[in-house]
């Protein structure tokens, strides 16, 4: 069931997304949607709009972008609570830290090991 | 005399005519198939997109959820468990971009490919990977950012500000 649920809500991310980019009259590029998803997850998620989402639709929720930003924020109001000021700086980056770290170490082999085609 | 007088002037002018009518009417046709084109045309593809962002975007969705589910059942906590499957995404993203699959799905799939943090992957892997031949430091390691570097800057500055909202206004 979960999966059922994760799919419908990673599902409905993605196709807002696509709607963004096919009906705005901007050139909306991969990086404008990932830096809109990544702000605008944070934000929702600051305002306790989007752990209802990551309820309903656990990695549906999580592994979007947005999930991403989600992650940032929980983790700098987290870190507010526990530390204060200091939280405010350190909070998201923590949050976040296994994602961009996981990113840069795949990221980095894959570019080495592998040559585009064509 | 009259004849060849009259002839270049009669021909001249009806034809002028016909062909200014001609024109008003390839011009007033192609205005209306413009406007049943983007009538018709834009639509479909919208619809066929969103779809496909759909079910691509759901897929992946779910195929995390199974990695979740499956890290859940080996002891981990929830939130090792969701951190686990991102590494794992992560890993899935950038290993398929290496190989060539992900741009494929990309065509396809549109925001149903970049949204998911596989899309993350791929945004750090496809140029680090064209632009090697420029070496280690300006080729791989600095394009490896030219999308992700945007979205850990607007991350970080929209978490550090939430948390200076949230210490100074609560």
């Amino acid at each position: 069931m979960s999966i059922v649920m994760a799919f419908i809500i990673g599902g409905l991310i993605c196709l807002v997304g696509q709607l963004i980019m096919d009906l705005t009259p901007y050139k909306v590029t991969p990086a404008h949607i990932l830096v809109g998803f990544v702000t605008g997850g944070a934000i929702l998620s600051a305002l306790g709009l989007y752990e209802p989402l990551v309820k309903i639709g656990g990695a549906g929720a999580t592994i979007p972008i947005s999930g991403f930003g989600h992650n940032l924020a929980q983790g700098t109001l987290e870190a507010v609570r526990a530390r204060g000021l200091i939280g405010a700086f350190s909070g998201g980056i923590e949050a976040g830290a296994v994602g961009i770290a996981a990113a840069v170490i795949f990221g980095y082999i894959m570019a080495i090991i592998f040559n585009p085609r064509g | 005399m009259a004849g060849s007088t009259k002839q270049p002037g009669p021909p001249k002018k009806p034809l002028t005519l016909a062909e200014q009518v001609m024109q008003q009417k390839q011009t007033y046709d192609q205005q209306a198939y413009q406007r049943l084109a983007d009538s018709v045309k834009p639509r479909p593809r919208v619809i066929v997109n969103a779809l496909n962002a759909f079910w691509i975007g759901g897929v992946i969705a779910a195929l995390a959820q199974v990695i979740t589910l499956i890290f859940a059942s080996a002891g981990l906590n929830p939130r090792d468990a969701a951190a686990a499957t991102v590494i794992v995404m992560v890993f899935l993203g950038a290993l398929l971009t290496g190989l060539g699959i992900y741009d494929e799905i990309g065509k396809v799939a549109g925001a149903g490919s970049i949204i998911p943090i596989t899309g993350f992957a791929n945004s750090i892997v496809a140029p680090a990977m064209e632009y090697k031949r420029e070496g280690f430091v300006f080729g791989v390691a600095s394009r490896m950012f030219t999308i992700a570097g945007p979205v850990l800057v607007y991350g970080f500055i929209v978490s550090v500000l939430i948390g200076l909202i949230a210490y100074f206004f609560s």
